[in-house]
């Protein structure tokens, strides 16, 4: 009795565990079915090579490259702000900082993740794109390079804390070793712990990709909306997630074009952050073998 | 010459760590000083309004209270049972352990939006749920569960196995164990988790537009079938409109909504910092 008992805990526990394997086919399901769907209308060489996506629009066209050149640039702006600051934080932390103020500033930090993104929308649209309207006259009201940046601030802890942990985690050995030979603090991190933190370093900047290329409300709020071919980040752009909002705002009818027009985008986006996570879990998994 | 790389990069390192903070403190205070006096009691208890000067936060507010609390009421069980699982159950590495594992690690990284994109299919239209609350909450439910498992997780592996094995000596069974002696001695941890993956939903705005939740709703939703809007869908939707009287209301409800993230997020930092003052101990 007892044991039936336990055993019928153990597989109820067991059937919990298994709703994420569930989840993870219900999402391939969900986005390969309609997909197919869609691509059974539009052909897979004009969504891969078309350079217009109007399907709201009469004249319809179906090209996926500019919600990709959008994802892209918004995503290699914030790269570009996050990656500097957060991997200067985790030197600086692990090199020069106490350990004290390690242990106080790095739940602050956490902060920056935890705001809501459509706080930091309102923030890149109110605050920040006036404020570089001084410095850049042309910038359009709607553009790529502010959501960019605020997105940038809000993945930092994300590089900050993972790469800390990375450098944290290279034996003292080597930093004494180095110390010991008489270089710098300075030219031990750079040419020392960095170098043997790689791998973790590398891991927290494409998990930071994939973060970057599925964030949504801050480029819905402050992009603009407007699917465009282009690599000018002062003009209006769309990305695949804005796309996927602006579409679900308005009522869509089941089973209509602009319906499957979701998921194909949606199964996009899903490939590229599935590619993403398993290069950094296939980099985390060789890197933890490295010193252990 | 050495000495000067490390003093500057000092500086350096400290600017960089402190940049994020400085700017959201910036940004808080401008959302302050616009929206401040736009908070008041009829802005907490009126309905939205095309004329922003009446428009009000109940409907969202007590959307996103129905939407947090059916959310909590699935996922914090299912979550905390298959944290346990796979610490207290699964170490026999065999396939399908390592299949979940794999794939709750997977699960983490992908985007809200997919969810989103699940929810409509699945929730909205195959099980005709349409655009309710309770569509709403099983997708954010979906989204938090690994964050609830993984910290459950790792609450679980901190128990010391002094603490099964007594248990176990004194004839308790494996069940008995985890309920009377692993969860009491990991409960803060993996309450800390619960309120963080609650905070993330709090905040949610793309998955619940994806699934159907509305831009405009001048009613409270009387029950778990009933259409809603939540704090950061009316947020966006006063941000996408051109009078300055909507960027006002915006910022107003930013204030609230930020109060309750950050307030969520200050009894995480206390919970983790007290946890580790008792570890150290």
């Amino acid at each position: 009795m007892k044991f039936k008992k336990e055993k019928l805990i153990e597989i109820l526990l067991f059937l919990c565990a298994m709703l994420s394997v569930f989840t993870t086919l219900g999402i391939v399901y969900t986005l390969i079915f309609e997909s197919i769907n869609f691509f059974a209308e539009v052909s897979i060489i004009d969504f891969l090579t078309d350079t217009q996506w109007t399907p709201l629009f009469t004249d319809k066209h179906y090209g996926i490259l500019p919600l990709l050149s959008g994802t892209f640039l918004t995503s290699f702006i914030a790269i570009g702000v996050a990656l500097p600051i957060g991997l200067s934080i985790a030197v600086y932390l692990n090199e020069y900082a106490s350990n004290r103020f390690r242990t106080i500033i790095k739940p602050l930090l956490e902060i920056l993740a935890a705001i809501p993104t459509v706080v930091y929308g309102f923030f890149a649209l109110t605050v920040v794109t006036p404020f570089l309207q001084n410095f850049i006259p042309n910038l359009a009201s709607f553009n790529a390079l502010s959501p960019g940046i605020v997105m940038g601030i809000m993945i930092i802890p994300m590089i900050s804390s993972l790469s800390d942990d990375a450098i944290a985690s290279v034996p003292g050995s080597l930093r004494e070793a180095s110390l010991g030979l008489g270089a710098t603090r300075f030219q031990t991190a750079f040419k020392v712990m960095i170098p043997s933190a790689l791998s973790g370093i590398v891991v927290s900047v494409i998990l930071a990709i994939s973060r970057a290329i599925g964030e949504t409300m801050i480029v819905a709020i402050a992009a603009g909306q407007q699917p465009n071919l282009t690599l000018d980040p002062t003009v209006p752009i769309s990305t695949i997630t804005t796309y996927i909002v602006q579409i679900s705002l308005g009522d869509v009818p089941h089973n209509s074009p602009e319906y499957r027009t979701l998921f194909a985008a949606g199964l996009t986006l899903f490939i590229f952050t599935f590619i993403l996570n398993n290069i950094s879990f296939y980099i985390k998994n060789k890197f933890t073998l490295k010193y252990n | 010459m050495k000495r000067w790389s490390d003093i500057i990069f000092k500086y350096f390192g400290l600017a960089c760590t402190f940049i994020g903070l400085f700017l959201l403190s910036v940004f808080i205070y401008k959302i302050i000083s616009i929206g401040i006096e736009r908070i008041d009691w009829n802005f907490l208890t009126n309905y939205p309004s095309r004329r922003p000067e009446r428009a009000g936060i109940l409907s969202a507010i007590m959307g996103s209270v129905w939407i947090i609390v059916l959310t909590a009421i699935i996922s914090v069980p299912i979550g905390i049972s298959a944290g346990l699982y796979l610490e207290e159950y699964g170490k026999g590495k065999t396939w399908y352990n390592k299949l979940i594992e794999l794939n709750i690690t997977n699960l983490a990284g992908v985007p809200s939006i997919i969810y989103g994109l699940l929810g409509l299919e699945i929730f909205n239209r195959s099980l005709s749920l349409g655009g309710s609350l309770l569509s709403g909450a099983s997708t954010l439910a979906l989204l938090i569960l690994p964050i609830i498992i993984v910290s459950t997780r790792e609450a679980v592996r901190a128990v010391p196995n002094s603490i099964r094995e007594a248990s176990f000596a004194l004839g308790a069974s494996k069940w008995q164990t985890v309920w009377r002696a692993v969860i009491p001695s990991s409960l803060s941890g993996i309450l800390t988790g619960v309120i963080l993956a609650i905070s993330r939903a709090v905040g949610e705005a793309a998955p619940l537009i994806v699934v159907g939740a509305l831009a405009y709703v001048p009613f409270v939703p009387n029950g778990p079938m009933s259409d809603f809007t939540v704090l950061p869908i009316q947020i966006f939707n006063w941000t996408s409109r051109p009078q300055h009287g909507f960027l006002v209301n915006a910022s107003a409800a930013i204030i609230v909504l930020l109060a309750i993230t950050l307030f969520l997020n200050l009894i995480v930092i206390i919970m983790r910092i007290r946890r580790e003052k008792l570890t150290k101990k």
